[in-house]
């Protein structure tokens, strides 16, 4: 079980970065959605895995360590502030800008390919 | 006697008074200014007595003793040297300066900078903090910048005091590195510890740096080879400034501190090759570049280089006697140039002119000014009866006593006396070619004597020339050697300050140097011939060039790596992410653990194979919008039915409403971004995106599986303890959040409302295009409400607030809480808005986004003030049980007040983003109804 954790971290973690180098800001800010599950899911797993654990206390089960749960909670919450403020920030650019690369203008014209 | 601190916050006091003289007389002015300084001059005197008889004093107050910083200062014997200098000739300047400066310089200015940098010099010689001295150090740049660009509409003076500021800037900041390796060292930077701990610095690994750091800020002080070059270039100041600064005061900074420092750091073969031929490289190159000079300040500049040079070379001899006589020397330098430079000041008021092939014969018409800056010059070549010949002659005899360039000791006293020869031939120029050699030749003013009290203060140095020269014993014995002992730390050795010695071999290289000037300024046409024939080196020019290229380079540095690019610093920030986490793991060779690994069920399999397969299809369709967000969601999903799975129900729940909001958002967001992702990347930055992606997820997988089969401690084992008898809830992740760390948590929804406010003023006033139709021209539908769905949410409201408020009250002890109620009320609120449209909700609710946050705010931090009242800290909780007959037993918590103010936070903020969000997309935009 181990394993997969750690395989779906390494994808989400792989696909975040791939999309958060993307040039559009829509696949960015999908990019940092996808970043934040692969970070959540690995702070989660610092808890180590434990099934069928107590949610709550309970004497004869065992406890999950809840630091990492208290941890991530937090942490879903404030990612979901960030990928608003990213996303309206990427309307606000788009309606200011003109466009909606992240460089704020098209590569075309900043000679980005060397 | 008055406390030492007094000395400089006079002077500083001072700065203030010449400011506020801007209304009275010029005469006024300059009274004004002197009288603090001249207070300051009593108090240093009220302590001569005692410090010629040996005292010494400290006065500090601490500041940060543990860091070592204090405001602490010393008068000692080299100190009062210091301070008598800096006080007179600076009173003598003032006076100089009052008929210097014509009728539209503005003095009040002139003087107040002239006393914050007197200030400032006080400082440098009477701390006794390194620090703290540095930092008067610093003073004495700025304030040295301001005064040498004091006529700041000349294009020179500003570069020069450019120049000044930068060369003197940068020895400084070395300087400091330097102190700052002292104190690593001795431990303190408290000056009498460190002058103590001579042998532990010299021992010291460190102490080549600490030398050449200190020695460079000395050098750029003191303007040796090769950073000499500023001080000519800061003669574009007013004479005064120069006779102030750059002959008596703050050149000798640099000599002061290699002499205040002497007895930690000389005494060593680095010490003496290092300042030794520094000093000589600068007395041979000042020397003789000063007889090649036509302008009159020009040619005391460079005279002056060459006579800190030789101060300098003395201090690099590592002897006692050499040390007493560069004591000696500052103070006959300190008079005669600096009286020089007030005649040259003089010259020049009265001729409009300084340069020398136009000044001749002034003899007939200033006589009394000649006298005086004849005699001046005359000690500055070392004439027997003037003061300057007592040091010179001392000075020959020390490079004569030196062994420690073995056989080729004799090289030192020989370019000496060469050096003595071109002293001797400037002087003569200085006196024979401005007053006699003919008639002036097209002088702007015709020349006459100076207002009677501007030759005062010359006459006060000249004579003091005079006096030391002819009894030394008299009028510095004691003085010299108080401050030699406390430069020495010890007992000076024997001396005599004698005119006649006998016949020796110093007074026949005075003789020799004599004869050698008078010839060499004999045929000076020859030598100016000579010099001719070599292209003349504009040092600005040198310097300008190399200032511009630093520039390049860094413009050139900061273009290439700040391109405006956000793209590429995401590029450059993984990149670096990738390296700083790649290069450890290739260390990791035990990346399995002991811990036994769970069992593989078929459902995880599938879960996964569907989380694989959406992330992939996000990944490679991500330009198809639609299809991409939809995966995105189902990714999300697993992710929370991981939670799930793996016993973490809050954060299950949590994801799974915090999913839903992200996905109404994103859906808002597609409307206003472009229909299409146009493709821009090149296949080749596709690549090289796949494989950083690739890397950086191997490492994050890697270290996963690393960590999670690795057994570890944490400290939730106290927080388990705790939870029930101190928390008084069962739900350790929720009491964690609202008591244990209520502080964090309070911190994070602080940061969620501002989030929201900072989205609320990013939306308003923002101006959008609206799509009516979609890439293929069919209009969208214009069935907004649709009945069904209208219907069914309004049913769901009460219901959905009835669910939230259940997981809010029972969120303490079983899954819930807070946040997850406060996401489930902002879920079916949203519900509403998009069933039935803003206006509907507009109508109906009266809720006030920021004003519900700001209410979730005041409650969690009032519960938290709350527990103060009954003394115990901030968040402390309180809980107790309860019965109410129907209810049945029930508890009541102080976190639950404070997880209410988290509830209503997360509510304000959700909606606040995508109530304002959602309302652009109708034609009750936010600009329109305001």
């Amino acid at each position: 079980m181990e394993l997969l954790i750690s395989l779906i971290i390494g994808l989400l973690t792989a696909v975040g970065v791939f999309l958060v180098l993307r040039g559009r800001t829509f696949p960015v800010v999908l990019g940092l959605t996808v970043l934040s599950y692969a970070v959540n899911l690995f702070i989660f797993s610092a808890g180590r895995l434990v099934i069928d654990g107590a949610a709550v206390l309970k004497s004869g089960l065992a406890t999950p360590d809840p630091v990492p749960q208290a941890l991530v909670l937090t942490a879903i919450v404030i990612g979901f502030a960030m990928t608003a403020f990213a996303v309206i920030l990427a309307i606000r650019a788009r309606a200011d800008l003109g466009n909606d690369h992240v460089d704020g203008r098209l590569p075309e014209q900043s000679g980005e390919q060397k | 006697m008055l406390n030492l601190f007094w000395i400089p916050l006079l002077t500083l006091i001072g700065v203030f008074v010449s400011l506020s003289t801007s209304k009275v007389s010029r005469t006024a002015c300059a009274f004004a200014t002197a009288a603090l300084p001249a207070a300051a001059l009593a108090i240093v005197i009220s302590y001569a007595p005692s410090i010629l008889d040996g005292q010494s004093y400290v006065e500090r107050f601490d500041w940060i003793p543990a860091a070592g910083l204090e405001l602490a200062f010393r008068l000692d014997g080299f100190a009062l040297l210091f301070t008598l200098l800096i006080l007179g000739i600076g009173l003598l300047v003032i006076l100089y300066a009052r008929y210097y400066l014509s009728e539209q310089d503005n003095m009040p200015r002139f003087y107040a900078m002239l006393i914050l940098f007197m200030t400032a010099m006080l400082g440098i010689v009477l701390s006794e903090n390194l620090i703290q001295l540095w930092l008067f150090w610093e003073l004495t740049s700025i304030s040295s910048f301001l005064l040498i660009s004091f006529w700041n509409n000349k294009s020179e003076a500003r570069k020069g005091a450019r120049m000044a500021l930068t060369i003197t800037g940068m020895g400084g900041l070395a300087l400091f590195a330097g102190f700052l390796l002292i104190g690593q060292v001795v431990g303190s930077y408290n000056l009498t510890d460190v002058l103590a701990q001579g042998d532990l610095i010299r021992g010291s690994e460190l102490y080549p740096f600490i030398l050449v750091l200190v020695l460079i800020g000395a050098f750029t002080k003191s303007a040796q080879f090769p950073f000499h070059f500023w001080l000519p270039h800061a003669m574009a100041a007013p004479t005064p400034v120069s006779a102030y600064l750059h002959s008596a005061t703050m050149v000798k900074a640099g000599i002061f501190l290699m002499a205040r420092l002497y007895p930690a750091l000389a005494g060593t073969d680095m010490w003496f090759l290092i300042v030794t031929l520094t000093g000589l490289a600068t007395l041979l190159v000042g020397a003789y570049m000063a007889l090649f000079k036509h302008d009159l300040k020009g040619l005391l500049a460079y005279s002056t280089i060459s006579h800190l040079g030789l101060i300098t070379l003395l201090l690099g001899l590592n002897s006692k006697l050499a040390a007493v006589a560069a004591t000696f020397h500052i103070i006959n330098h300190a008079t005669f140039k600096a009286s020089l430079f007030m005649a040259a000041g003089i010259i020049d008021h009265e001729t409009g002119s300084r340069d020398m092939r136009k000044l001749n014969g002034l003899w007939r018409y200033m006589p009394h000014t000649a006298m005086l800056a004849m005699v001046a010059a005359l000690a500055m070549a070392g004439v027997p009866l003037l003061n300057g010949f007592l040091s010179k002659e001392m000075f020959f005899a020390e490079t004569l006593h030196q062994g420690s360039l073995g056989a080729l000791s004799w090289i030192l006293p020989v370019l000496a006396t060469v050096a003595g020869i071109f002293s001797v031939a400037y002087s003569l120029r200085f006196i024979h070619d401005v007053f006699f050699n003919g008639e002036p030749i097209n002088l702007p003013k015709t020349p006459h004597e100076p207002p009677r009290y501007m030759k005062i203060p010359v006459e006060i140095l000249v004579a003091l020339c005079f006096v030391v020269g002819i009894a030394p014993g008299l009028v510095v014995a004691e003085i010299l050697h108080s401050a030699a002992t406390s430069l020495l730390q010890g007992d000076t050795p024997y001396y005599s300050l004698a005119i006649w010695h006998g016949f020796n071999f110093p007074l026949l290289m005075s003789f020799i140097a004599l004869i050698g000037g008078i010839v060499v300024y004999g045929s000076r046409k020859q030598l100016f011939e000579f010099q001719a024939q070599f292209p003349e080196r504009d040092a600005k020019a040198i310097f300008d060039q190399n200032i511009k290229r630093i520039v390049d380079t860094a413009t050139r540095i900061y273009g290439t790596l700040e391109n405006g690019s956000l793209q590429r610093y995401t590029m450059l920030f993984i990149l670096s992410v990738a390296l700083f986490t790649t290069v450890p793991m290739t260390k990791l060779i035990n990346y399995e653990g002991e811990l036994p690994l769970l069992p593989v069920d078929g459902v995880s399999i599938v879960a996964t194979i569907i989380l694989v397969v959406s992330a992939l299809v996000t990944l490679i369709w991500h330009r198809k919008r639609m299809i991409a967000l939809i995966a995105v969601s189902v990714v999300g999903l697993i992710v929370s039915l991981i939670f799930a799975r793996f016993s973490a129900p809050d954060l299950a729940l949590t994801q799974l409403s915090v999913e839903v909001v992200t996905v109404i958002l994103l859906m808002l967001a597609l409307f206003f971004l472009p229909q299409v992702t146009s493709k821009a990347a090149s296949p080749s930055s596709v690549v090289r995106d796949l494989g950083l992606a690739t890397l950086i997820g191997g490492v994050m997988a890697t270290i996963s599986y690393a960590m999670m089969t690795h057994p570890h401690t944490s400290i939730a084992d106290f927080f388990i303890a705790n939870s029930k008898t101190g928390g008084g809830g069962t739900n350790v992740v929720n009491v964690i959040l609202v008591d244990f760390r209520g502080f964090d948590t309070f911190g994070e929804i602080t940061v969620l409302g501002i989030a929201g406010l900072g989205i609320y003023k990013l939306i308003a006033r923002m101006k959008l295009f609206m799509p009516s139709a979609d890439l293929n021209g069919i209009p969208w539908s214009n069935d907004h409400h649709p009945m069904m769905l209208a219907t069914v949410s309004r049913a769901l409201l009460p219901l959905a607030l009835l669910v939230s408020a259940y997981i809010f009250l029972r969120g303490h002890n079983l899954p819930g809480g807070g946040f997850i109620a406060g996401l489930v009320t902002a879920v079916a609120l949203i519900l509403q808005y998009i069933a039935n449209g803003v206006d509907f909700m507009r109508e109906r609710s009266k809720l006030n986004y920021q004003w519900l946050i700001s209410v979730g705010l005041i409650i969690a931090g009032a519960t938290g003030i709350g527990s103060w009242l009954f003394g115990y800290p901030f968040l402390s909780s309180w809980f107790d049980y309860f019965y109410l007959p129907g209810v049945g037993k029930f508890e009541l918590a102080s976190a639950m007040l404070f997880d209410l103010g988290v509830y209503l936070t997360v509510i304000g903020s959700t909606l606040l983003i995508l109530g304002n969000l959602g309302a652009l997309t109708t034609h009750a935009r936010p600009e329109e109804s305001n």
